[in-house]
């Protein structure tokens, strides 16, 4: 039995080595991916250019905000802000020192390019908070002088646990690590069983002593394997490029990524009993592995704060459950306790979906 | 015991019965051919007799093994070559042999031995490392046949081993069917070719879905057609055919390449009357009539017509 899954596995794999096309959507891939979601998708706001419109003259710039250019009329507002120029502009009225000093309320008008709304949000925080503290500092100085101390009722002071800086590229390489096993089980795997359907090929395979479970093991062998190695790429490029270690433990990840290829390839062996070419199976495997797992797997977008119909539909991707237990394992540093129901849910996935594919492949048999 | 005994065996498809109700007997070691026009049924038949399909009704035993519930049993016995090219196109031969030998179960020295003994007769001796897609046709169908049977199975079925491939190429295919044959392997063969089905002990012939008729080639050519056929060789094929197909002593009448075969409905018709007929009162030259023995196409055409007519009435 061994011998006869073992010489499907090597048979798939030289048929691999040969295949550019696929060899490129294996290995190629998931490093396009890596580099778009680690360096070019950045959802971190640091750096906002502005210019400041300073009638009163005296300003700090921060690691925040860079201090691109001073300009000195109303007009030029515009210019820098519809050429792209500055993402701010910061207006400090003429009589700003002299208000404050007399403790007059003071008015600074603070003007944001809205077309990123994600960005503009970012920096209007940071503004306020930049603001606030000045207010503080200078209310507790102007107290000190008059040898008061200042009582603030409520200070809130924000900490971000498990991703103190904030980073968003943390957040996203267990997304990524999902998406890329996805396009090595589901893709993969369907197609490779689909191209013998399409070829003729399978009908030798069908008449030989071999059992379908043996077939599939052998086929999916080899892309396991290509998976394993994959998920090493990715962790290594996070660990060299973006600094994350893994907090958990390495076991459990490993546990946690097999659950997830069980489920990803019986989705990938289920498509390729209903798919008849390959051109089907590619699209079949797209709508119901690639863009959920983009879209609806809590990758990029919450979702928590999606309607509750799609989050029902968020269930009919494997990656949804596996981004849940890599955060756990690589972010966290989580147990098992915190992720047991989603190896559960990742089990009965893979069963679902091999169980509907022996269904459809007896009924094939009639045909 | 036979190697194949079909009993009712009947395939639907929604409300197209493609195999009816049909039945035959293999004997062991012989060369069995299986003959019927574009979709008459063979493929399904095969198809049903290795277990990858399964029959409406009626059962089938292969090699002593019910296919209907022992499928499994079946396919450990034969080999199947089937009517799409099979091979990994994209492996090298021997990668293909490897594999094959693999998913039988074949390894260490019997693996050699027969690994060595399908280059033989492909004829790929010294070329185990060339990719398969580049091979000549005929050579890809011996690789396939010799790939096939690397498991020494008892019988084997060829749906139509020889379709596209040059007449030299498919005289040394028959010369290696006949080589299993001799080595006591059941060949279940399918094919369009006449000439083919001369060097099978047994051949069955099926129309849509029905077997018309069985029997060796001998038995075919007597048992069937009865009355005398006329070869007759004239410079106006055609005309003659028409002036021929108006008289009530000509039954059916067919092209073969220049000449025309007719099937007398009547015994004392002889050549003088197409002399007659066609140089003197109708003044086509005619260079020879002859009264011939059928051959298996005669009574091919002259079974399928039949048989046709039949369905439409
Ligand atoms: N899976 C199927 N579903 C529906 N109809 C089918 C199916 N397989 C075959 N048929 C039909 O059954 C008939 C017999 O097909 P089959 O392939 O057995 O013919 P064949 O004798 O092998 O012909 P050929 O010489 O062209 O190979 C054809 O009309 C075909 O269209
Ligand atoms: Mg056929």
């Amino acid at each position: 039995m061994f011998n006869r899954i073992f010489a499907i596995a090597k048979k798939e794999m030289r048929q691999l080595k040969r295949d550019t096309r696929m060899l490129f959507i294996v290995f190629f891939f998931p490093v396009v991916l890596l580099a778009i979601f680690g360096y070019a998708i950045n959802f971190d706001v640091h750096h906002i250019k502005i210019a400041v419109y300073d009638q009163d003259r005296s300003l700090i710039s921060s690691e925040y905000f860079d201090l691109v250019t001073y300009i000195d009329n109303d007009d030029q507002i515009k210019k820098m802000l519809d050429e792209k120029i500055v993402q701010a502009v910061v207006v400090f009225p003429k009589d700003m020192s002299r208000r404050l000093l007399s403790k007059q309320e003071v008015k600074i008008q603070f003007l944001v390019d809205g077309v990123d709304g994600t960005s503009a949000n970012v920096i209007q925080n940071y503004v306020n908070a930049a603001t606030y503290s000045y207010s503080i500092q200078l209310t507790k100085e102007y107290l000190a002088v008059t040898g008061k101390n200042l009582y603030v009722p409520i200070d809130l002071q924000p900490r971000f646990w498990f991703n103190p800086d904030l980073q968003s590229t943390r957040f996203l390489i267990p997304g990524l690590m999902g998406m890329i096993l996805i396009i090595t089980a589901v893709i993969s795997i369907s197609l490779s069983i689909v191209r013998e359907k399409e070829r003729g090929t399978i009908e030798q395979i069908n008449v030989s002593p071999l059992s379908s479970i043996e077939f599939i093991l052998g086929k999916t062998i080899p892309y396991i394997v290509i998976s394993l190695i994959n998920a090493t790429i990715v962790l290594l490029a996070g660990y060299i490029l973006f600094d994350i270690v893994i907090k958990g433990n390495m076991l459990l990840l490993l546990l946690g990524t097999f659950a997830f290829l069980f489920a990803a390839l019986s989705l990938g062996v289920f498509i390729s009993t209903i798919a008849d070419s390959q051109q089907v199976a590619f699209q079949a495997a797209n709508v119901t592995s690639l863009l959920p797992s983009l879209i609806l797997s809590g990758f990029i977008f919450p979702i928590e704060s999606m309607p509750i119909a799609i989050q029902v539909l968020t269930n009919i991707t494997p990656a949804k459950f596996y981004i849940v237990i890599l955060r756990a394992i690589l972010l966290r540093g989580a147990g098992i306790s915190a992720f047991w129901d989603q190896l559960i849910y990742l089990g009965i996935f893979g069963l679902v979906f091999i169980a509907l594919a022996t269904l459809v492949d007896k009924k094939s048999k009639n045909k | 015991m036979n190697a194949i005994e079909v009993k009712n065996l009947t395939k639907v498809f929604g409300k197209f019965t493609a195999v009816d109700n049909i039945n035959f007997d293999v004997k062991q070691g012989e060369i069995f051919g299986f003959l019927g026009a574009n979709g008459a049924g063979k493929s399904t038949t095969i198809r049903m007799l290795i277990g990858i399909l399964e029959p409406t009704s009626g059962d089938a035993l292969v090699s002593g093994y019910s296919i209907k519930n022992q499928s499994d049993l079946v396919k450990k016995n034969i080999g199947y070559m089937s009517q799409k090219f099979s091979l990994y196109n994209d492996l090298t031969v021997v990668e293909n042999i490897r594999f094959f030998a693999g998913i039988y179960g074949l390894d260490g020295k019997k693996y050699e031995e027969r690994k060595n003994w399908v280059l033989k007769v492909a004829d790929l001796e010294n070329m185990e490392n060339v990719i398969t897609g580049s091979l000549p046709g005929g050579i890809k169908q011996r690789l396939a046949l010799g790939t096939a049977v690397i498991h020494e199975p008892k019988i084997v079925f060829l749906d139509e081993p020889t379709s596209g491939v040059d007449p030299i190429s498919r005289r040394n295919f028959w010369d290696l069917i006949n080589e299993l044959s001799e080595g006591g392997t059941t060949v279940l063969v399918t094919t369009h070719y006449l000439d083919e089905a001369e060097f099978c002990n047994d051949i069955i012939l099926i129309n849509a879905g029905k077997l018309i008729a069985q029997g060796n080639s001998k038995e075919l050519k007597t048992n069937y057609i009865k009355n005398p056929i006329l070869e007759i060789e004239s410079d106006r094929i055609v005309d003659s055919m028409e002036i021929l197909e108006k008289e009530k002593w000509v039954g059916e009448t067919s092209i073969f390449g220049n000449y025309i075969h007719v099937i007398l409905n009547d015994n004392t018709i002889n050549e003088g009357h197409i002399y007659d007929l066609l140089r003197d009162k109708n003044g086509i030259s005619v260079k020879r009539v002859e009264k011939i023995t059928p051959t298996l196409e005669d009574v091919f055409i002259h079974l399928i017509e039949k048989d046709s007519k039949k369905n439409v009435q």
